[in-house]
Parts: C-alpha cells; structure tokens; sequence
C-alpha cells in the first residue's frame, strides 16, 4: 500500500469510525439513527436555503483550519487560534464602526486590521517561543481566555457604554451581499467564501513553491538540519505563528464583517477554533484537503441543527462525532498499523 | 469595614474558589510528572460535574446529607474511568499528547450537554437540594484572629483539597512509588532498565489525573455552581493546568499557585463588595491567572521546567 493512499485512507477511517461510534451511541440512547443521519443530510443540503448556511459556516472553518495546518507543518501547535480569531474579530468590527470611508478602502481596511490583530496575537508565542523555548501550547491557551476577557472588556467599556453587543457596522465595510443572499433564499452567504478560497491557494503557493516556504518546511522537519544548512530557525517559528495568527484574524473578519456584522460579548469560546484543529487534522495539514474537510465540519454543523427538529435527536451528538473523528485521527498510528498489516498478507 | 471584616469574606471565598482548581491541578501534577502531558484536565471536570449533579439529582432522597459525598465518589470513578480513554490514545496508540488532549476535552462537552438533552429534556439540570454547605470547623474555630478568618462559614472541601496536597507531595516525593513515578516522566528509557513498567506507571499517572479531576470538577459543580449547564466548567480545567505550571509540576507548587488563582477568581466575584476593589476593573483580575502563568513559563518569576520527558512517547527498543 502506497504511502499516499494510506494518507488518505487514515482520516477517511477515522471519519467511517466517527459516524459508526456516533450510531452506536444513538442506539444505546433509544434515538433513531437513521432519522438523525436524513436529517442531518436535509440540514444540510435540503434546500438553497441550508447550502448557503453550511457555506456561509464553511469560510470562517476553512480559514481557522489554514491557520492551524500552516502553523502545524512548521512544527508547531497552535492551539490559540480561538482567541486570534476573536481579536480579529473585534478588530474588523471596531475599524468598521470608527471610521466613515468610501467601500473600496474601508472593506479592505477592516479585513486588513483583522489580519493585523490575529498575526499580532500570535506573534507573542511565536516571540516566546523563539527567544525563551516557551512551549506555544501553554501560552496560545493562556491567550485565549485573555482574549476572551479583554474583547468582552474592550466591547463593554470602550467601543460602547456598558452594552451587550457593538452596533452593527455600515454598509461601507461589510462583505454581504443581497446578490449571493438573493442565490440561496436570503441565507447569510456572503463573499467571504472567496476571500477563503484564495486563502487555500496562498497557503499552497507559499509552502510548496516558494524557497521561505521551503524554509518553514524545512523547520517543521527537523530543526538541527534547517539550523546547519544556515536558515534561521527562530525568525522561521515567529514568522509561521504569525502567518497562521493571520489566518485566525481573517476567519474572525468573516463573522464581524460578514456573517453577524457586530460583535456580541461571549461567556464561553465559539468553537470555530476549535473546530479548526479537528479541520486541520482531518485535512491532513494541507490547504486542499483543510477545504474538504472544512466543507465537512460546515455542512454537520448546520445540518445538526435540524437534527432536533425532523429526529429529536440533540444536536450535541455531532458534537460528539466531530471530537472522536478527532479522537480517531490522532489516535492514527493504530491505524495504520492496522492496514500494514492488512497490506503485509496481501503481500504474501 | 474593618479589615478583620475584609479578610473574614476574602479568606473563605478564596479558599472555596480554590478547592476544585487544587484537586484538578494535583490530577495534572500527577499525569505530567509520568510523562504524559494533559491539556484534558478541563473535559475530566467536565465529566465530574455531570456525574455529581446526576448522581446528586437522582439519590439525594437515599443518601440524605451524605449525598454530596457520595456524588464526589462516583464522579471520581465516572472521570478516572473516562481519562482511560486519554491513556489509551496518548501511551498505547501513540498519540500526540496535546491533541489527545483536545479530543478528551470536546468529547467531554459533547457527551455530557447530549447527555443532559437526553435525560432532562433541556440544556441544563434542576438546582441540587443537597449540596456542601458551610460549616463552621468545631475546635479550631475558636483560636483567636485565625478562627474566625480560616475556620467560620467555610467548606469541608476547601480543607480536604488542602490535605490531598500534601499526601500527593508525600506519595511523590517519599514514596517508592512517586519515585518511579517521576522517573518514567524524567528517562523512560533508565527506567525500563531498571524494571520499572513504563507504561503501568503512565497508565496509573493518567487514571489519578481523571480521579482528581473528577473530584475538583464534582466540588466545582457541587460547592459552586449548584447546577450543570454548557456552562458550569469554562476554563477551570485550563486555570488549574495554570497552577500547574505555575507550580512548577510540584504538589505544593501546584496547591498554592491555585490558592491565588482562587483568590483571583473569588476576587472578581466579591470586588463589588469591598472597599478600594471596586476601582480596579474586573478584566485584570479575570485575566490575572493566565497572563501570570506566560510570565512564568517565560522565566520572570523564576524557571518552570516541565518533566523532562514529558509528552514525549516511550518506545521499546528506539533510543
């Protein structure tokens, strides 16, 4: 068995052994699988309606999933995309209410502030990380609940006057759009879905054709070796968390300028994060299969949310599924166990 | 309001925020100490919670007063039992500890809000009639000053956590079993050589982490929160993996380091009632833990260096 097929073969596994402990836990529960499975399936493709939903879920699943896979091929974890993904969000959202601009600067000023929060965001790990060998798991979780407390602070005390949510922004710095609504029977689609898809082509270029990202590459493989053949390691790890911060960032302008168009205090993360470390490593930390496997992650989550209605069954066990596919995926070396030893007695 | 007065609402509220924060980071001084990192620690108070409040909700009519601590038991087994899952994929099957980590923890989230659905029908549980109440400790709340600061209108809990601490550094710093404890997590490899079961040990490390995080997630939920809903754990798990390393992976590190944590938390709860306090913004105090524990991993406030192999997998035969 090729090396290739067998890295395909890993996540679709994990993904088969996902839905099939997913099944058998509705069954122990008394809960129909089938009926869930339909209609997690008419959730999420029923109707132009739900499409436009699970593509509108995708953008920001595709970007948060970039940012994790980017920063995983150099070598590094970065868990902290949640808390990139709220600055960034905040960001977007603030430049959009501050200031009155013609559409044409202010749009691409708002993304660009929220590309500029998440890099800065996890520019400080990736400094930690380079200068003092802090491990970046520890400090990019720390820096989400910093992130989580300081946005809800800065929304409540400095963009408004002790209010829940922001206003929403002007029509000048948002990416809706009435004609991709007008598509998918007035779903929240908007054309942040190209920004992401861009996103994917950069991340490809940037690491398999360009020398710094060889470079990165290179880091991600073996430090010693990128180290002796004279590349700087420690600018390397600053400047791919930075890289994937902006990723973050950019997911987080998906929701402020796109989906929501305000921003709204949390008491608890949003998942999108989260859900990006599932999305990167189901895709295999590369741009293309992070697009499907963002595309799969959007249309269970929206399609979960029809599952109560037509099923009864609580939406909480995609949920499940999605951290087992998780559970399985790391837990991948059994796997491929497995198959070498399928592919050894076939060999005999 | 005197300061006798401060320090008399102060020193129980911290000593009750910290309870669960020094039970889960103990379970974590224990996990890392074998080797086997555990961002999981938040999805094992998770599951704690969820047992208790059920099982809280379900005996308190059998069990009477004894109930909260019967709850604690379970929960205990209930999280000791779902951190196997963690062992399983992090030692066995070889995977990365971390992302074993986040799978644990969205897998607990999962299965206890679906849980909830299922047998309650809506997003949280009923408030528990039978939860730890505070007490006055008999004896030692008559010691002049310190009496009626440490040992009025407190909690059991606060003082078993306490006393955890210190038979935890006990086991692992004067027992023969903490010794091989720490010496899988410090080189495997000496270790195997010298008969010790690597992967029993790594196995016994994780299964205490979930016992004792069962136990601060259950003292959370039965002490604090009262109830269990997709938000009654959110972030505790994290802080007390804080205290951890701001510990220094050390029992007693750990225990204090959670000690301030709690008063960082408790003090953002009760600010609004004390003089002077209520002009510091409550975001300094919410953030106090996790921007100390940067500080400290960056070397400001002293070198916290991990186990030496910790998260790093122990296989026979690869050196």
């Amino acid at each position: 068995m090729s090396k290739r097929f067998q890295s395909i073969l890993t996540p679709i596994i994990a993904l088969l052994l996902g839905i099939i402990v997913g099944t058998i836990i509705m069954l122990c529960t008394g809960y129909n699988p089938v009926a869930a499975f339909t209609a997690l399936w008419d959730g999420a493709f029923g109707s132009p309606y739900y499409f436009g939903e699970v593509v509108r879920q995708v953008t920001p699943y595709i970007l948060a999933g970039l940012a994790v896979a980017f920063a995983f091929r150099v070598g590094l974890f970065n868990i902290g995309v949640e808390g990139q993904f709220l600055v960034g969000w905040l960001a977007s959202v603030w430049v959009g209410l501050a200031f009155h601009l013609p559409k044409f600067i202010h749009l691409p000023l708002a993304i660009l502030a929220s590309i500029v929060a998440g890099a800065l965001w996890a520019y400080i790990p990736g400094l930690l990380k380079a200068r003092f060998r802090v491990h970046e798991v520890i400090v990019t979780i720390m820096m989400n609940y910093t992130a989580l407390y300081v946005c809800n602070s800065i929304i409540q005390n400095v963009i408004t006057n002790g209010q829940e949510r922001t206003p929403n922004i002007p029509d000048s710095a948002s990416l809706a759009s009435p004609f991709l609504q007008s598509l998918t029977q007035y779903s929240r689609l908007h054309w942040g879905i190209f920004l992401a898809i861009i996103c994917c082509f950069i991340m490809w270029f940037l690491l398999e054709k360009t020398t710094r990202g060889y470079e990165l590459r290179a880091v991600g493989y073996n430090q010693d070796a990128a180290h002796y053949a004279g590349m700087s390691v420690n600018k390397n790890i600053i400047l791919s968390m930075v890289i994937s911060g902006a990723f973050a960032g950019l997911a987080g302008a998906m929701e402020g300028l796109g989906t929501f168009g305000y921003i709204a205090i949390k008491s608890s993360f949003t998942g999108v994060g989260f859900n990006g470390i599932a999305v990167a490593l189901l895709g295999g930390n590369t741009a293309i299969g992070v697009f499907f496997a963002a595309l799969l992650f959007g249309a269970l989550e929206v399609g979960s949310l029809n599952m109560p209605l037509e099923a009864g069954v609580p939406n909480e066990l995609v949920d499940i599924i999605i951290a087992l596919i998780v559970f399985f995926v790391a837990s991948s070396y059994i796997i491929r166990w497995f198959l070498e030893r399928i592919s050894k007695k076939e060999a005999k | 309001m005197s300061f006798m007065e401060i320090l008399m609402i102060i020193v129980p509220s911290t000593l009750l925020w910290a309870a669960p924060l020094v039970f889960t980071a103990l379970g974590g001084v224990f996990s890392e100490r074998s080797g086997v990192v555990n961002i999981g620690l938040e999805g094992l108070m998770w599951v704690g919670a969820f047992t208790s409040i059920v099982f809280n909700l379900t005996f308190a009519h059998t069990f009477g007063a004894a109930t909260p601590w019967i709850s604690l038991l379970v929960a205990m087994i209930a999280s000791a039992v779902f951190s196997l899952l963690h062992a399983v994929a992090a030692i066995t099957f070889r995977a990365d500890h971390t992302v074993s980590g986040v799978a644990i923890n969205l897998l607990a989230t999962g299965i206890t809000t679906f849980l909830v659905k299922f047998i309650y029908n809506k997003g949280e549980t009923d408030i528990i009639q039978q939860s730890f109440n505070k007490i006055d400790i008999p004896v030692l709340k008559n010691i002049p000053v310190i009496g009626p600061i440490f040992f009025q209108n407190t909690y059991w809990v606060s003082y078993l956590a306490i006393i955890v601490a210190f038979i935890a550094w006990y086991i692992i710093y004067k027992t023969p079993f903490g010794l091989r404890l720490r010496s899988v997590g410090e080189h495997p490899m000496a270790a195997d050589t010298m008969g010790i079961n690597v992967t029993k040990m790594r196995y016994i490390g994780v299964i205490l982490s979930g016992a004792l995080g069962g136990i601060g997630g259950g003292v959370y939920a039965e002490a604090i929160s009262s109830n269990f809903s997709h938000a009654t754990i959110s972030g505790q798990g994290f802080m007390a993996l804080a205290a951890m390393i701001f510990g220094k992976w050390h029992p007693l590190g750990a225990m204090g380091a959670a000690v301030f944590f709690g008063f960082a938390q408790s003090l953002s709860i009760i600010g609004s009632s004390l003089p002077g306090l209520k002009s510091i913004p409550s975001v300094y105090l919410l953030i106090a833990p996790y921007v100390l524990t940067i500080l400290a991993l960056t070397g400001f406030i002293g070198r916290a260096e991990a186990p030496k192999a910790d998260g790093v997998h122990y296989i026979k035969g690869s050196r």
